[in-house]
């Protein structure tokens, strides 16, 4: 099985250095674009790769790239931004990658930059991400040692900023419209969704912007070709992705797979299962913002259309598992939570909806829920989905409690009936 | 034009805007909060969420919000949609959550676009067990009141303090549900226009602390359409009135001149008409002629017959008219004394400068351009004003104008104007050209391109090099440094480039020189065939009015006294020693046997009056004003000011029939009075069309000036007489003092208040503009008196100052000016009168270097032989040799500015 | 190096930080787009950033403090109040929650004495709550100032606490 982006890792030898991933083919990716392809050619070949954004939208890379103006009178700078503002519960694979081979990802924000005639880049990085902040810091100035970066690189009339932002916390600064805001040093609210950043985007300018993994995989179809890159999804999607596991299971992780792997295999073979005397009720499988599904979903494939078409979304590929000894109430209430105080705050559906949800799992987990509580809290899952809200915050918020409701209702009844959880 | 359906029905409206306007200007009602027509779409509130349908075959359709889709040819939108209704309900019922529910004890209540957006969604239902928020408040200053925890979080108050007005003081502070809408500590609001929050706000979060202090729901209020009095602008206000005092004032839109806001001296300045100064009877010196003795109450037949006993026993009468009055007041006195007695109550100085504006304006070919005209200029030069100190509304429009250039390139990206935050991410921080000279930092330099801070005579000649590098026509300034001239070349260069350049400049650096260089700079540049505009800032509310009288000035009426031609004079509404040396009137005062004074409040000029006639006041009486743009605009009484206190000109017809000895008066109507000066003054003509004539009805009925839920009227004035008295007659205007009469959209100039049903808001607003932000319906009231001459054959000016030249010993007094101190009438106002600076010298860091001095030390200012001392405020851009003294203060009044002045420290001894 | 309490009150920035501020302003395309840069200094340097440092971070970037704070205010990195010598961010989103996130709570609130939110008596430890650290499949995890510690038990914690004097 191939593993490109996790093939130089080597358990417990700390992360790849320079000098290993120059070894190991690094940055032949970054000399063959620059000496030898035209950002035209790049970009086609990244459409042509398939490749899709790992960061929780799946939406195409090089579609995404395209509509970037190119031309000697296009708005300049022009901006390529990777994301790594990692907060999503459930999810920590780019703090894997970050942490396990730093280089990939600067190979790969030098590449799409070229790709789009960037001039700066930038590496947005959340605060509690220490180690992976030390790491890119010093992976970056080894860059501009090398000339990877910096002006005209590897001799070509080619150049790049690349700086490193960290960020001051904020789930909402993730989103990719709220990270512009955040990157010109304000509140991290969302902005409207046109024009789109590629169009007008950091100081109105255009602005390319993709999630890590995204990014560490630019390098390696440049290497191996389109062809190679759809070979390794084992359905229509192209590539591999990084799924993890999290929750009560044997060996909790995070694994470079096939795009398209089974629920079951990455729960079962790698994960370890569940621990002993614990059954898996249901899981979530791309980070909190995803719908539940349930053990009937464990051979789904986990690609964006399978895993949609199941009724929930690839999001991060980072699943949580819910066992049967976990309260499902308990659990929707802590992600309910989490979205309320991750809210901006702009918008009043999210603002407001959020917490009343909240307190509302809270009484239920109390004992002091009232009937017509799960009509509200249905409504509430109806009301902030999709275009209701101003961003895709809310929306993501109530997948997990709408799929609650619906797989777990028995369980949210008996909180009401027994005037307490059952697991208490 | 494109074709929307609207629930099934086709309609035509303006490509590109968005729903919510192409719909609230078809007169439906969508509710709404986070969206202002003057701050555009943000999509924040999620309020005015409609459907949306594919094609007629899409039965399911989405919801979007209207205020943030573009209308497009053949979209298909349900208003009615069940959906969309359950959403914007849930919109409300999420503000429910934790909305305080405090109504009753709301000042907001009534009027309150929280309250109305409630009933029309139909929430009704409180579904919640969960605790409400609570906030803390903060002591925001004497003008505004706030409450924390009733704020919906539609951000507008920091979209409207922040982005719109440059306020820097107020933000958003917090995250997620706790999100605050305040200062960093307490304190008073710093920004001008901190007032517009009261009606940007949907709720009652910002309220109007002096409306507070005295109280009244809106439905209670007696209201009448008003122009504000407190600087030359005429911005159109509404003001409201009970139990005979007036309570409050509140924007009243004007498409061409102040929009939808009011800086705060209009807002709050209206308390001097409550206040202890007022003259609420005749006064009189009981001893014969000048005598010392006190002004002492008498009775109004008293006074009468005394007026009556002067005019009949005067020889000749000199008439002080007043620029802070409105036209028939002064033509009145002006038909009373005769043409050639009649001043305009203004200084020579300012005469001049006023009367130069007239003939700038007149001789063309640049127009004067209307307040709101500003927002879309797309360059600017100021010359001498610091505007927002001198005409506030002027430099919030300004602000405005500087997005105008770079909005280009939302053009170009194809964002739609009103989609306010791409709008900014594009546009970010650029701003348009607009050149500043004035003698200190002003208001508007953080928005400016250049700023250039010099003496009078100096930023005149700068105007003039801008005006020669323009058009080679117009006179060059030869010893320009420079630095200067490479300064003038880039205001030239960047005016050329605009399409729509604004000149602005003004009678507040006292400088003829500067106000023909901005005429010079207009011209050349409509010589160069660009739709330029001039906008001159005029002192006081009928500054231009008076002038075009063309009476005498101050100066040249205390002459003719003082040649002994005279034996009475009549002062109206005007303060002489705020306007010329103590000495001058002191002299007028001795000259003439009788001297009468017609004013609603006490001033020093009254003071020293034989017989003081009580006035109404601008909101108890009926008037023409002609602000700065040359628009003549009607004030109408929102009240009958109680006996013995008469319009001015109600006191003049008495004189005037007196001296007609008791022949019927041919001006005894408002009507009557407009219709003799239109004759005796052709430039007066239009002045009759500004609002239907006094016998106008709509349905047979007059205009009610209180609303059909006006409550108590029996119970009024029950504690006096158990009859209730009828309503007081209106027999100037088509207005009834009472809740009988029309009460629906009346024309735009009677318009008495914004009400609609459902809309109980200033947001109702809507109903009342043809389209959104555009005209109202039945058009902006106001005439303008002044246009170019057809072909204007202008003449440059070209009497080029020479260089100032700072002396070591003397130096160049200017004023400066401060929105709270320096108009004579607002200063009375309680709420303003505790933001009125103290009063000080202000001289450059290097003057302060050359005499030893730090700032707050007391300096001795020696002007004419009289010396003041005055706290030293040093400010970094004054240039040498030149001081400023704060205009209007008490203390400092009566100065003839510009001035030459000795200073120095002051001594020690005078501490103690 | 965090700075005691009482330092933190008679500090103004070192002229070593002002310049270091500098540099960021410099770098950035806009000054104000250097406040979290700017903020995250003053953290770095001083743990929290009082009203009297506030005014001064906003005259660096030519922003108003209201302007300054409120951005500050926004996010959950940047402390407007005093903190204590350590600062402990405890993980408490969904999977460290099924992990055993309530013992951990239980656990620091009982050793420390303090609920979440709150500094300590003695300025030692301030005890937040963080949003999931990417240590899910460690869980649960913390952090204390800057560094992560993850498959927390009862043990550990009381160990990690040691820690920091
Ligand atoms: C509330 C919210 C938070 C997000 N946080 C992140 C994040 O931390 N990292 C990330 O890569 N994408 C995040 N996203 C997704 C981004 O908005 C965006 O879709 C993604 O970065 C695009 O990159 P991609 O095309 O490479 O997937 C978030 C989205 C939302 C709505
Ligand atoms: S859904 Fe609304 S309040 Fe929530 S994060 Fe997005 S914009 Fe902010
Ligand atoms: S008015 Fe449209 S979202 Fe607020």
């Amino acid at each position: 099985m191939e593993k490109p982006l996790t093939g130089r890792m080597r358990l417990g030898e700390g992360p790849v250095d320079l000098d290993a991933y120059e070894k190991a083919g690094g940055y032949a990716a970054l000399r063959k674009a620059l000496l030898r392809m035209t950002p035209e050619e790049l970009i086609q070949l990244v459409k042509d790769a398939n490749l899709r954004g790992r960061g929780g939208a799946g939406f195409p890379a090089g579609v995404k790239w395209s509509s970037a103006p190119t031309g000697v009178d296009s708005p300049r700078p022009k901006y390529v931004v990777a994301d790594a503002d990692e907060m999503e519960p459930g999810t920590f694979k780019d703090r894997f990658l970050m942490e396990g081979d730093p280089h990939q990802l600067i190979e790969g924000v030098i590449l799409t930059s070229y790709a789009i005639q960037a001039e700066i880049a930038y590496v947005f990085i959340r605060w509690e991400y220490t180690r992976a902040r030390r790491l890119l810091e010093q992976t970056i100035a080894e860059a501009y040692r090398k000339n990877y970066a910096g002006s005209s690189i590897l001799g070509t009339r080619y150049s790049l900023e690349v700086r490193l932002h960290v960020s001051a916390g904020r789930y909402i600064a993730g989103e990719a419209s709220s990270m512009l805001n955040a990157l010109e040093g304000g509140r991290a609210v969302p902005r409207p969704r046109d024009p789109l950043p590629t169009i007008s985007g950091l100081w109105g300018k255009p602005t390319v912007t993709h999630n890590v993994e995204t990014l560490c995989n630019v390098p390696h179809i440049v290497s191996n070709g389109a062809a190679w890159f759809k070979s390794l999804g084992r359905t229509q999607d192209a590539g591999t992705k990084i799924y993890g596991v999290s929750g009560k299971v044997k060996r909790p992780g995070a694994w470079e797979l096939p795009m398209g792997v089974t629920v079951r295999e990455i729960l079962e073979e790698h994960a370890g299962g569940m621990r002993d005397g614990l059954t898996l009720r249901g899981f979530l499988p791309g980070g909190a913002s995803t719908d539940f599904l349930t053990e009937q979903h464990l051979d789904t494939p986990m690609d964006f259309e399978s895993i949609q078409k199941a009724g929930s979304r690839l999001g991060t590929g980072g699943i949580v598992a819910l066992d049967d000894r976990t309260c499902p109430v308990g659990m929707a209430h802590n992600l309910i939570t989490f979205f309320a105080r991750e809210s901006c705050g702009w918008c009043t559906p999210c603002r407001e909806g959020l917490p009343w949800s909240a307190e509302i799992l809270a009484a239920l987990e109390k004992g002091e829920g009232s009937p017509g509580d799960l009509e509200i809290l249905e409504d509430q899952c109806r009301l902030l989905g999709p275009g209701n809200t101003f961003c895709p915050l809310a929306p993501g918020a109530v997948e997990p409690l709408q799929s609650a409701l619906k797989y777990f209702r028995e369980d949210f009844e008996r909180h009401i009936r027994e005037k307490r959880c059952p697991w208490k | 034009m494109v074709t929307i359906y609207v629930d099934n029905m086709p309609y035509q409206v303006r490509e590109g805007q968005n729903l919510l306007v192409a719909c609230l200007s078809l007169g439906f009602d969508i509710p709404h909060f986070c969206w202002h027509p003057a701050l555009h779409s943000v999509g924040s509130c999620r309020l005015c969420a409609v459907k949306i349908f594919r094609d007629e075959n899409d039965t399911r359709g989405r919801i979007f919000m209207s205020c943030m889709t573009p209308a497009t040819e053949g979209v298909r939108i349900s208003i009615n949609d069940p959906e969309a209704r359950h959403f914007r309900a849930s919109v409300i019922e999420w503000l429910m959550l934790n909305h305080p529910h405090d109504c009753p004890v709301c000042d907001e209540g009534g009027e309150c676009h929280l309250q109305d957006m409630t009933v029309m969604t139909g929430h009704v239902y409180r579904r919640t067990r969960k605790k409400k928020r609570t906030y803390s408040n903060q002591n925001l200053g004497p003008f505004i009141n706030h409450e924390m925890n009733r704020c919906i979080q539609c951000y507008r108050c920091v979209r409207f303090y922040r982005d719109y007005a440059g306020g820097r003081d107020l933000d958003v502070f917090g995250v997620h549900s706790r999100v605050y809408f305040g200062r960093l500590e307490e304190g008073a609001l710093e920004n001008e226009f901190s007032g517009n929050l009261v009606e940007i706000c949907p709720t009652g979060v910002f309220t109007d602390k002096t409306f507070k202090k005295r109280y009244t729901r809106k439905w209670d209020l007696q209201t009448a359409p008003s122009i504000c009095v407190h600087c030359g602008l005429g911005c159109n206000t509404i003001a409201g009135e009970r139990y005979g005092t007036l309570r409050r004032i509140l924007n009243r839109y004007n498409g061409q001149v102040n929009g939808y806001f009011l800086c705060d001296r209009g807002r709050f300045g209206y308390d001097f008409l409550n206040s202890d100064r007022r003259v609420r009877e005749p006064l009189a010196k009981t001893g014969q002629g000048s005598g010392s003795t006190a002004l002492e109450p008498i009775s109004a037949d008293e006074a009468l017959s005394r007026l009556v006993d002067i005019v009949q026993n005067s020889s000749r009468v000199i008439g002080i008219g007043s620029p802070r009055t409105p036209l028939e007041a002064n033509f009145a006195l002006r038909d009373l004394v005769g043409e050639e007695n009649f001043s305009s109550g203004m200084a020579q100085a300012e005469q001049d400068l006023v009367s130069l504006i007239v003939h700038i304006l007149r001789e063309g070919p640049a127009p004067s351009a209307s307040l709101r005209e500003l927002e879309s200029a797309d360059a600017a030069l100021i010359l001498g004003e610091d505007l927002t100190n001198t005409a506030p509304m002027m430099a919030l429009y300004l602000r405005q104008s500087v997005r105008r250039k770079p909005m280009a390139v939302v053009n170009e990206l194809r964002i739609p104007g009103w989609l306010d935050a791409a709008v900014r991410g594009a546009v970010q921080g650029n701003k348009g050209p607009l050149f500043i000279a004035a003698p200190i930092a002003a208001g508007l330099d953080d928005v400016a391109t250049e700023t250039y801070h010099a003496a009078p005579d100096d930023i005149a000649r700068l105007g003039f090099a801008v005006a020669h590098e323009l058009d080679t026509q117009a006179p060059a300034v030869v010893d320009l440094p420079a630095d200067r001239h490479a300064l003038a070349v880039r205001i030239a260069a960047a005016l050329r480039e605009a399409e729509r350049p604004v000149v602005v400049s003004g009678t507040s650096s006292m400088s003829p020189a500067v106000i023909q260089a901005a005429a010079n700079v207009a011209w050349a540049l409509h010589s160069r065939g660009r739709q330029v505009t001039l906008s001159f800032v005029a002192p006081e509310c009928n500054s231009l009015g008076v002038a075009l009288m063309e009476g005498r000035s101050l100066e040249d009426a205390i002459e003719m006294a003082e040649r002994g031609q005279v034996d009475t004079v009549v002062t109206l509404e005007n303060d002489l020693f705020a306007r010329a040396p103590r000495d001058l009137v002191d002299r007028l005062r001795a000259s003439c046997r009788n001297f009468v004074v017609i004013d609603h409040c006490l001033t020093g000029t009254a003071e020293v009056a034989d017989l003081v006639l009580p006035a109404a006041a601008f909101a108890e009486s009926q008037g023409t004003l002609v602000n700065n743009e040359g628009r003549a605009q009607r004030s109408y009484r929102v009240f009958p000011a109680p006996d013995p206190i008469g319009e001015s000109r109600r006191w003049l017809s008495k004189a005037v029939m007196a001296r007609a000895r008791g022949r019927t008066e041919e001006w005894e109507s408002f009507d009557d009075l407009v219709t003799r000066m239109r004759q005796a003054l052709p430039v007066f003509q239009p002045v009759s069309n500004l609002a239907p004539s006094a016998d106008a009805r709509i349905v047979g009925r007059k205009i009610a000036r209180q609303p059909h839920r006006c409550s108590g009227r029996t119970a009024m004035l029950a504690n006096v007489s158990m009859r209730e008295p009828p309503p007081p007659r209106d027999a100037d205007s088509p207005l009834s003092f009472s809740m009988e009469g029309f009460q629906g959209i009346s024309p735009p100039p009677l318009n008495p208040r914004y009400w609609a049903p459902g809309w109980n808001s200033a947001q109702s607003l809507n109903k009342f503009q043809e389209e959104i932000a555009g005209p109202l319906r039945g058009g902006d009231p106001g005439q303008r008196l002044i246009e170019p001459r057809d072909n204007g054959g202008r003449e440059y000016f070209n009497a080029i100052p020479v260089a100032f030249s700072p002396s070591d010993d003397e130096w160049l007094i200017l004023p400066s000016y401060h929105i709270f101190g320096s108009e004579e009438l607002s200063a009375l106002s309680p709420a303003i009168a505790e933001r009125i600076p103290s009063a000080y010298v202000a001289i450059g860091e290097e003057d302060a270097d050359l005499l030893g001095m730090s700032e707050g030390m007391l300096a001795r200012v020696e002007i004419a032989g009289a010396a003041e001392s005055l706290p030293a405020r040093i400010v970094a851009d004054l240039p040498r040799g030149v001081a400023l003294l704060p205009k209007g203060l008490e203390r400092l009044k009566g100065l003839a500015i510009p001035v030459r002045a000795r200073i120095g420290k002051a001594v020690q001894a005078e501490k103690s | 190096m965090i700075l005691t309490r009482e330092e933190q009150r008679h500090s103004t920035l070192s002229e070593e930080v002002r310049s270091e501020m500098l540099a960021a302003v410099a770098a950035c395309e806009r000054k104000r787009g250097a406040a979290l840069d700017v903020l995250l200094i003053a953290k770095r340097y001083y743990g929290w950033i009082s009203d009297e440092m506030l005014r001064e971070l906003a005259v660096i970037l030519e922003m108003s403090p209201a302007e300054l704070d409120s951005v500050a205010t926004f996010y959950n990195q940047i402390y407007r109040k005093p903190i204590g010598r350590h600062v402990i961010l405890v993980c408490d989103s969904v999977s460290c929650w099924i992990m055993g996130y309530d013992l951990v709570r239980v656990r620091l609130t009982a050793r420390l004495g303090i609920n979440l939110g709150q500094t300590t008596p003695d300025g030692r430890f301030t005890l937040l709550p963080i949003q999931c650290l990417g240590a899910c499949d460690q869980a649960p995890a913390m952090m204390v100032d800057g560094e992560l510690f993850v498959n927390l038990d009862a043990t550990t914690i009381d160990e990690i606490i040691q820690r920091y004097p």
